[in-house]
């Protein structure tokens, strides 16, 4: 992509994560009530999106669910969260398993 | 601490205190996603400023890969836009906090908004007591982060290539979204939509502009609204 491309990108992203962003921000003052319906839609949002995204990040590329150093990690990683609600040991633990099973396969 | 209450002084230390933690995760995923502008091509202006203008990690380095591999513009910002979907319910459920905070600036704390200062500012303001100072939290919160933010993602583009092959520090990346996901699954409803998305997205990676992740994150947000509709908490 040109470098025009690249810039285009970045001015779009930029424009359409700020609307987000500032979207229910902007009317704060107006304390209009989001409709109950909206709300429940909208509480779905972080977890579908989250998944989707984390999912991707580990899914293996032939479209199996191979058991692979990332998998067992990232399970390891969500015991962890799960377990001690805090992200460092979390991430360290994630990234040991990750070091040791891909130097041990 | 004045026997009138917490100041903002100290409202603002405990949230430096509370975003420690946070910050073991976002250096390394700065770090990533500058090596990954580098190693697409992107210069260091591109680079600083998809961190100055987006401030949003996962989308950056979603629209990074897609860009380097050839996608059309479109794709690229629409898989971003879909990354950060979630703003808007960070939106509108910070909206309520913020009613009597002038309007600029709301409109500048919501270029701030990211999933951390979301996940930490909602919970301690639902707190007893937890409403006083509330700007100051989330400033202290998030601006160590966004300084954080914007140097990693330049230092790592500087030394993208000399991080070691072998060290796998882009693993860090969904580790980061492992843990601002978890918390978020907080009733089987929810479970069920990100189980829903997790499965569908990778049943879909093949579909073309990336829409995998689009009809995943709907499919969990469909089915995740059906279960909680027809069988509640």
């Amino acid at each position: 992509m040109s470098a025009a491309g690249v810039w285009t990108v970045i001015a779009l992203v930029a424009a359409g994560t700020y609307a987000l962003r500032v979207s229910f921000l902007s009317v704060a003052d107006r304390a209009t009530e989001v409709p109950p319906a909206v709300e429940r839609v909208l509480r779905m949002i972080p977890p579908a999106a989250l998944s989707a995204i984390v999912a991707l990040e580990l899914g293996a590329t032939d479209g199996a669910i191979a058991l692979t150093p990332r998998l067992v990690a990232a399970g390891v990683a969500i015991a962890i969260t799960v377990w001690r609600r805090s992200l460092a040991p979390a991430l360290v633990a994630g990234m040991v398993v990750v070091v040791v099973l891909e130097a041990l396969l | 601490m004045s026997r009138l209450g917490v100041g903002p002084r100290d409202v603002a230390l405990e949230a430096a205190r509370g975003v420690v933690p946070l910050a073991i995760g976002v250096a390394p995923f700065g770090l990533v996603v500058g090596a990954a502008a580098a190693d697409e091509g992107l210069s260091l202006a591109q680079t600083s400023g998809f961190s100055l203008f987006v401030f949003a990690g996962a989308s950056q380095l979603a629209a990074i890969d897609l860009v380097g591999a050839g996608a059309p513009i479109l794709v690229a910002v629409g898989t971003a836009l879909v990354i950060n979907s979630r703003l808007l319910m960070y939106s509108a459920s910070l909206a309520p906090h913020f009613a009597e905070v002038p309007r600029r600036g709301r409109l500048a704390l919501g270029y701030l908004l990211v999933d951390q200062v979301y996940a930490l500012a909602v919970t301690r303001y639902e707190r007893p007591g937890g409403r006083a100072h509330r700007v100051a939290f989330y400033l202290a919160t998030v601006l160590p982060l966004w300084l954080l933010w914007q140097t990693t993602t330049i230092v790592g583009a500087v030394l993208g290539s000399r991080i070691p092959e072998d060290v796998p520090i882009s693993f860090a990346v969904p580790l980061v979204f492992i843990s601002v996901l978890i918390p978020t699954v907080t009733d089987r409803p929810r479970l069920t939509a990100a189980l829903t998305a997790g499965v569908v997205a990778v049943a879909a990676q093949g579909l073309p502009a990336n829409l995998g992740l689009p009809v995943g994150a709907v499919s969990g947000i469909v089915v995740g609204t059906l279960v909680e509709g027809r069988w509640g908490r």
